[in-house]
Protein backbone atom coordinates (compact mmCIF):
# COMPACT_ATOMS: atom_id res chain seq x y z
CA UNK A 1 0.00 0.00 0.00
CA UNK A 2 1.24 3.47 -0.87
CA UNK A 3 0.96 6.50 1.39
CA UNK A 4 -0.75 9.68 0.16
CA UNK A 5 2.61 11.37 -0.25
CA UNK A 6 4.03 8.48 -2.27
CA UNK A 7 1.03 8.55 -4.60
CA UNK A 8 1.32 12.31 -5.02
CA UNK A 9 4.99 11.92 -5.93
CA UNK A 10 4.25 9.05 -8.30
CA UNK A 11 1.63 11.19 -10.03
CA UNK A 12 4.08 14.07 -10.33
CA UNK A 13 6.83 11.83 -11.72
CA UNK A 14 4.49 10.12 -14.17
CA UNK A 15 3.76 13.36 -16.04
CA UNK A 16 7.17 15.01 -15.57
CA UNK A 17 8.57 13.60 -18.86
CA UNK A 18 5.62 15.14 -20.73
CA UNK A 19 6.93 18.59 -19.80
CA UNK A 20 9.20 18.35 -22.84
CA UNK A 21 6.00 18.81 -24.81
CA UNK A 22 3.69 20.70 -22.43
CA UNK A 23 6.13 23.55 -21.77
CA UNK A 24 6.99 24.32 -25.42
CA UNK A 25 3.30 24.09 -26.31
CA UNK A 26 2.34 26.38 -23.40
CA UNK A 27 4.92 28.93 -24.55
CA UNK A 28 3.56 28.80 -28.10
CA UNK A 29 0.04 29.14 -26.73
CA UNK A 30 0.88 32.30 -24.78
CA UNK A 31 2.89 33.77 -27.64
CA UNK A 32 0.11 33.22 -30.19
CA UNK A 33 -2.38 35.04 -27.95
CA UNK A 34 -0.14 38.09 -27.80
CA UNK A 35 0.64 37.93 -31.51
CA UNK A 36 -3.07 37.92 -32.30
CA UNK A 37 -3.33 41.21 -30.39
CA UNK A 38 -5.08 40.15 -27.20
CA UNK A 39 -4.18 41.68 -23.84
CA UNK A 40 -1.67 39.72 -21.71
CA UNK A 41 -4.08 39.54 -18.76
CA UNK A 42 -6.81 38.07 -20.92
CA UNK A 43 -4.51 35.51 -22.56
CA UNK A 44 -3.20 34.42 -19.19
CA UNK A 45 -6.62 34.32 -17.51
CA UNK A 46 -7.64 31.66 -20.04
CA UNK A 47 -5.00 29.32 -18.64
CA UNK A 48 -6.78 29.45 -15.29
CA UNK A 49 -10.40 29.71 -16.42
CA UNK A 50 -10.34 27.26 -19.34
CA UNK A 51 -7.06 25.38 -18.70
CA UNK A 52 -7.08 23.47 -21.98
CA UNK A 53 -4.20 24.00 -24.42
CA UNK A 54 -5.58 23.48 -27.90
CA UNK A 55 -8.97 24.99 -27.06
CA UNK A 56 -7.35 28.22 -25.81
CA UNK A 57 -5.52 28.71 -29.12
CA UNK A 58 -8.61 27.89 -31.19
CA UNK A 59 -10.74 30.30 -29.14
CA UNK A 60 -8.38 33.24 -29.74
CA UNK A 61 -7.79 32.39 -33.38
CA UNK A 62 -11.54 32.25 -34.06
CA UNK A 63 -12.23 35.56 -32.33
CA UNK A 64 -9.34 37.34 -34.03
CA UNK A 65 -10.48 35.89 -37.35
CA UNK A 66 -13.83 37.62 -36.90
CA UNK A 67 -15.90 34.62 -35.77
CA UNK A 68 -18.76 35.28 -33.35
CA UNK A 69 -18.35 34.66 -29.63
CA UNK A 70 -20.97 31.91 -29.91
CA UNK A 71 -18.88 30.02 -32.44
CA UNK A 72 -15.72 30.44 -30.35
CA UNK A 73 -17.41 29.24 -27.15
CA UNK A 74 -19.09 26.30 -28.92
CA UNK A 75 -15.76 25.24 -30.40
CA UNK A 76 -14.12 25.25 -26.96
CA UNK A 77 -16.97 23.11 -25.62
CA UNK A 78 -16.73 20.64 -28.51
CA UNK A 79 -12.93 20.36 -28.32
CA UNK A 80 -13.06 19.78 -24.57
CA UNK A 81 -15.99 17.36 -24.69
CA UNK A 82 -13.40 14.55 -24.82
CA UNK A 83 -13.04 15.09 -21.06
CA UNK A 84 -16.44 13.42 -20.70
CA UNK A 85 -14.78 10.20 -21.83
CA UNK A 86 -11.89 10.66 -19.41
CA UNK A 87 -14.36 11.31 -16.59
CA UNK A 88 -16.32 8.17 -17.44
CA UNK A 89 -13.12 6.12 -17.19
CA UNK A 90 -11.88 7.81 -14.02
CA UNK A 91 -15.22 7.69 -12.20
CA UNK A 92 -14.60 4.03 -11.34
CA UNK A 93 -11.54 5.00 -9.29
CA UNK A 94 -12.96 8.18 -7.80
CA UNK A 95 -16.41 6.98 -6.80
CA UNK A 96 -15.59 6.75 -3.10
CA UNK A 97 -14.64 10.43 -2.86
CA UNK A 98 -17.02 12.94 -1.32
CA UNK A 99 -19.01 15.11 -3.72
CA UNK A 100 -16.95 18.20 -2.87
CA UNK A 101 -13.68 16.38 -3.51
CA UNK A 102 -15.04 15.12 -6.83
CA UNK A 103 -15.93 18.69 -7.80
CA UNK A 104 -12.45 19.92 -6.90
CA UNK A 105 -10.37 17.17 -8.47
CA UNK A 106 -12.36 17.37 -11.73
CA UNK A 107 -10.74 20.73 -12.48
CA UNK A 108 -7.38 18.94 -12.80
CA UNK A 109 -8.45 16.30 -15.34
CA UNK A 110 -6.35 16.90 -18.46
CA UNK A 111 -5.10 14.67 -21.28
CA UNK A 112 -1.66 13.62 -20.07
CA UNK A 113 -2.68 13.46 -16.41
CA UNK A 114 -5.65 11.29 -17.28
CA UNK A 115 -3.50 9.03 -19.44
CA UNK A 116 -0.74 8.49 -16.89
CA UNK A 117 -2.97 8.24 -13.80
CA UNK A 118 -5.29 5.83 -15.63
CA UNK A 119 -2.33 3.58 -16.44
CA UNK A 120 -1.42 3.57 -12.75
CA UNK A 121 -5.02 2.99 -11.63
CA UNK A 122 -5.41 -0.05 -13.88
CA UNK A 123 -2.45 -1.72 -12.16
CA UNK A 124 -3.32 -0.60 -8.59
CA UNK A 125 -7.10 -0.82 -8.42
CA UNK A 126 -7.27 -1.49 -4.69
CA UNK A 127 -5.21 1.38 -3.32
CA UNK A 128 -7.32 3.49 -0.92
CA UNK A 129 -5.92 6.94 -1.83
CA UNK A 130 -5.74 6.60 -5.61
CA UNK A 131 -6.95 10.15 -6.18
CA UNK A 132 -3.66 11.47 -4.82
CA UNK A 133 -2.01 10.16 -7.97
CA UNK A 134 -4.37 12.23 -10.08
CA UNK A 135 -3.77 15.20 -7.81
CA UNK A 136 -0.02 14.79 -8.38
CA UNK A 137 -0.26 14.43 -12.16
CA UNK A 138 -2.96 17.05 -12.71
CA UNK A 139 -1.44 19.50 -10.23
CA UNK A 140 1.98 19.26 -11.86
CA UNK A 141 0.50 19.84 -15.31
CA UNK A 142 -1.50 22.79 -13.99
CA UNK A 143 1.51 24.54 -12.47
CA UNK A 144 3.67 23.96 -15.54
CA UNK A 145 0.92 25.10 -17.88
CA UNK A 146 0.56 28.36 -15.93
CA UNK A 147 4.32 29.00 -15.98
CA UNK A 148 4.66 28.04 -19.64
CA UNK A 149 1.82 30.22 -20.94
CA UNK A 150 3.10 33.11 -18.80
CA UNK A 151 6.56 32.70 -20.33
CA UNK A 152 5.01 32.66 -23.80
CA UNK A 153 3.12 35.87 -23.04
CA UNK A 154 6.33 37.56 -21.88
CA UNK A 155 8.49 36.22 -24.71
CA UNK A 156 5.78 36.88 -27.29
CA UNK A 157 7.25 37.25 -30.76
CA UNK A 158 10.68 36.09 -29.55
CA UNK A 159 9.44 32.51 -29.86
CA UNK A 160 10.79 31.45 -33.26
CA UNK A 161 8.01 30.07 -35.41
CA UNK A 162 10.44 28.03 -37.54
CA UNK A 163 11.03 25.68 -34.61
CA UNK A 164 7.56 24.22 -35.13
CA UNK A 165 7.17 23.67 -31.39
CA UNK A 166 3.53 22.66 -31.85
CA UNK A 167 4.87 19.40 -33.26
CA UNK A 168 5.69 18.43 -29.65
CA UNK A 169 1.95 17.87 -29.09
CA UNK A 170 1.46 14.81 -31.32
CA UNK A 171 4.78 13.48 -30.01
CA UNK A 172 3.69 13.51 -26.36
CA UNK A 173 0.57 11.54 -27.29
CA UNK A 174 2.58 9.10 -29.40
CA UNK A 175 4.60 8.42 -26.25
CA UNK A 176 1.37 7.67 -24.37
CA UNK A 177 -0.15 5.16 -26.80
CA UNK A 178 2.94 3.67 -28.46
CA UNK A 179 3.12 0.59 -26.21
CA UNK A 180 -0.46 -0.31 -27.13
CA UNK A 181 0.74 -0.87 -30.70
CA UNK A 182 1.62 -4.35 -29.44
CA UNK A 183 -2.08 -5.19 -29.19
CA UNK A 184 -3.97 -5.73 -32.44
CA UNK A 185 -7.34 -4.63 -31.01
CA UNK A 186 -5.85 -1.32 -29.88
CA UNK A 187 -4.11 -0.81 -33.24
CA UNK A 188 -7.46 -1.23 -35.01
CA UNK A 189 -9.10 1.31 -32.68
CA UNK A 190 -6.23 3.78 -33.07
CA UNK A 191 -6.19 3.62 -36.86
CA UNK A 192 -9.97 4.02 -36.97
CA UNK A 193 -9.73 7.12 -34.79
CA UNK A 194 -6.76 8.59 -36.67
CA UNK A 195 -8.24 8.12 -40.15
CA UNK A 196 -11.64 9.43 -38.98
CA UNK A 197 -9.97 12.54 -37.57
CA UNK A 198 -8.43 13.29 -40.99
CA UNK A 199 -11.69 12.50 -42.78
CA UNK A 200 -13.78 14.75 -40.52
CA UNK A 201 -11.13 17.42 -39.98
CA UNK A 202 -13.23 20.08 -41.72
CA UNK A 203 -16.41 19.27 -39.78
CA UNK A 204 -17.79 22.36 -37.99
CA UNK A 205 -16.57 23.45 -34.52
CA UNK A 206 -13.51 21.15 -34.67
CA UNK A 207 -15.94 18.33 -33.95
CA UNK A 208 -13.55 15.77 -35.49
CA UNK A 209 -11.99 15.63 -32.04
CA UNK A 210 -15.09 13.99 -30.56
CA UNK A 211 -16.61 12.39 -33.69
CA UNK A 212 -13.57 10.21 -34.33
CA UNK A 213 -13.32 8.85 -30.74
CA UNK A 214 -17.01 7.94 -30.86
CA UNK A 215 -16.53 6.07 -34.15
CA UNK A 216 -13.42 4.40 -32.71
CA UNK A 217 -15.30 3.33 -29.56
CA UNK A 218 -18.03 1.76 -31.72
CA UNK A 219 -15.32 -0.17 -33.51
CA UNK A 220 -13.89 -1.15 -30.10
CA UNK A 221 -17.31 -2.53 -29.11
CA UNK A 222 -17.38 -4.55 -32.35
CA UNK A 223 -13.87 -5.85 -31.72
CA UNK A 224 -14.85 -6.89 -28.19
CA UNK A 225 -17.82 -8.79 -29.54
CA UNK A 226 -15.68 -10.59 -32.13
CA UNK A 227 -13.10 -11.52 -29.50
CA UNK A 228 -15.69 -13.47 -27.50
CA UNK B 1 -17.65 40.56 -24.34
CA UNK B 2 -14.45 38.58 -24.79
CA UNK B 3 -14.15 38.19 -21.01
CA UNK B 4 -17.74 37.00 -20.79
CA UNK B 5 -17.08 34.43 -23.54
CA UNK B 6 -13.98 33.15 -21.77
CA UNK B 7 -15.90 32.65 -18.55
CA UNK B 8 -18.71 30.78 -20.35
CA UNK B 9 -16.12 28.66 -22.20
CA UNK B 10 -14.44 27.97 -18.86
CA UNK B 11 -17.68 26.89 -17.20
CA UNK B 12 -18.53 24.58 -20.12
CA UNK B 13 -15.02 23.11 -20.03
CA UNK B 14 -15.29 22.54 -16.31
CA UNK B 15 -18.60 20.74 -16.83
CA UNK B 16 -17.01 18.42 -19.40
CA UNK B 17 -14.47 17.48 -16.72
CA UNK B 18 -16.84 17.24 -13.80
CA UNK B 19 -20.06 15.70 -15.18
CA UNK B 20 -18.97 12.06 -15.46
CA UNK B 21 -16.87 12.16 -12.30
CA UNK B 22 -19.34 13.83 -9.95
CA UNK B 23 -22.83 13.71 -11.42
CA UNK B 24 -23.15 10.34 -13.15
CA UNK B 25 -23.53 7.23 -11.05
CA UNK B 26 -20.95 4.67 -12.12
CA UNK B 27 -23.44 1.84 -11.61
CA UNK B 28 -25.50 3.19 -14.48
CA UNK B 29 -22.76 1.99 -16.82
CA UNK B 30 -23.07 -1.69 -17.66
CA UNK B 31 -20.17 -4.15 -17.86
CA UNK B 32 -20.06 -3.90 -21.65
CA UNK B 33 -19.77 -0.12 -21.53
CA UNK B 34 -16.97 -0.39 -18.99
CA UNK B 35 -15.14 -2.87 -21.22
CA UNK B 36 -15.41 -0.45 -24.15
CA UNK B 37 -14.22 2.46 -22.00
CA UNK B 38 -10.92 0.62 -21.51
CA UNK B 39 -10.21 1.68 -25.11
CA UNK B 40 -10.63 5.41 -24.43
CA UNK B 41 -6.92 6.36 -24.66
CA UNK B 42 -6.53 4.48 -27.96
CA UNK B 43 -9.81 5.93 -29.23
CA UNK B 44 -9.09 9.57 -28.34
CA UNK B 45 -5.39 10.38 -28.67
CA UNK B 46 -4.99 9.48 -32.36
CA UNK B 47 -7.49 12.30 -33.04
CA UNK B 48 -4.81 14.64 -31.66
CA UNK B 49 -1.83 12.78 -33.17
CA UNK B 50 -2.96 12.35 -36.80
CA UNK B 51 -4.04 15.96 -37.51
CA UNK B 52 -0.95 17.18 -35.59
CA UNK B 53 1.22 15.35 -38.10
CA UNK B 54 -0.69 15.29 -41.38
CA UNK B 55 -2.44 18.66 -41.38
CA UNK B 56 -0.54 21.96 -41.40
CA UNK B 57 -1.35 25.30 -39.78
CA UNK B 58 -3.52 26.30 -42.74
CA UNK B 59 -5.78 23.27 -42.45
CA UNK B 60 -4.51 21.47 -45.56
CA UNK B 61 -2.80 18.09 -45.96
CA UNK B 62 1.00 18.06 -45.86
CA UNK B 63 3.17 16.63 -48.65
CA UNK B 64 4.29 13.04 -48.26
CA UNK B 65 7.91 14.20 -47.87
CA UNK B 66 7.09 16.54 -44.96
CA UNK B 67 9.67 16.38 -42.13
CA UNK B 68 6.88 15.82 -39.59
CA UNK B 69 6.23 12.36 -41.03
CA UNK B 70 9.91 11.48 -40.60
CA UNK B 71 9.88 12.89 -37.03
CA UNK B 72 6.78 10.89 -36.15
CA UNK B 73 8.22 7.63 -37.49
CA UNK B 74 11.43 8.17 -35.49
CA UNK B 75 9.38 8.95 -32.36
CA UNK B 76 7.24 5.82 -32.78
CA UNK B 77 10.30 3.57 -33.22
CA UNK B 78 12.22 5.15 -30.33
CA UNK B 79 9.13 5.10 -28.10
CA UNK B 80 8.27 1.52 -28.93
CA UNK B 81 11.70 0.15 -28.10
CA UNK B 82 12.84 2.53 -25.34
CA UNK B 83 9.50 2.80 -23.46
CA UNK B 84 10.74 6.26 -22.51
CA UNK B 85 8.54 9.35 -22.88
CA UNK B 86 11.39 11.88 -22.92
CA UNK B 87 13.32 9.89 -25.53
CA UNK B 88 10.17 9.69 -27.67
CA UNK B 89 9.48 13.43 -27.63
CA UNK B 90 13.11 14.54 -28.00
CA UNK B 91 13.95 12.08 -30.78
CA UNK B 92 10.86 13.18 -32.70
CA UNK B 93 11.61 16.89 -32.32
CA UNK B 94 15.32 16.58 -33.13
CA UNK B 95 14.83 14.40 -36.19
CA UNK B 96 12.26 16.95 -37.39
CA UNK B 97 14.66 19.86 -36.77
CA UNK B 98 17.55 18.06 -38.44
CA UNK B 99 15.49 17.77 -41.63
CA UNK B 100 14.21 21.37 -41.65
CA UNK B 101 17.48 23.06 -40.66
CA UNK B 102 20.18 20.90 -42.23
CA UNK B 103 18.63 19.62 -45.43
Amino acid sequence: MFTKKQLLTKGLLSVAPHMFSVIPFGIVCGAIGIELGFSPVLVYAMSIIIFGGASQIVFLQLLSGGASALIAVTSVGVINSRHLLYGAVLSEYLEKLSFIKKLLISYLVVDQGFAESNKFFQKNKNEPYLHYHLLGSGGTLWICWQLATLSGIILGSFVPEELGLKFAVPLTFIAIVVQDLKKLDHVIVMITCGLSSLLFFDAPFKSYIIISPIIALFVAALVLRLKK
Amino acid sequence: MTWFSIIIAGIITYFTRMTMVALVDRDLLGERVKAVLAYVPSAVFPAIIFPGIFINDYGTFIEMNDPKIFGAIVAILVGYFSRNVIATIISGLFSYWIIIFLL
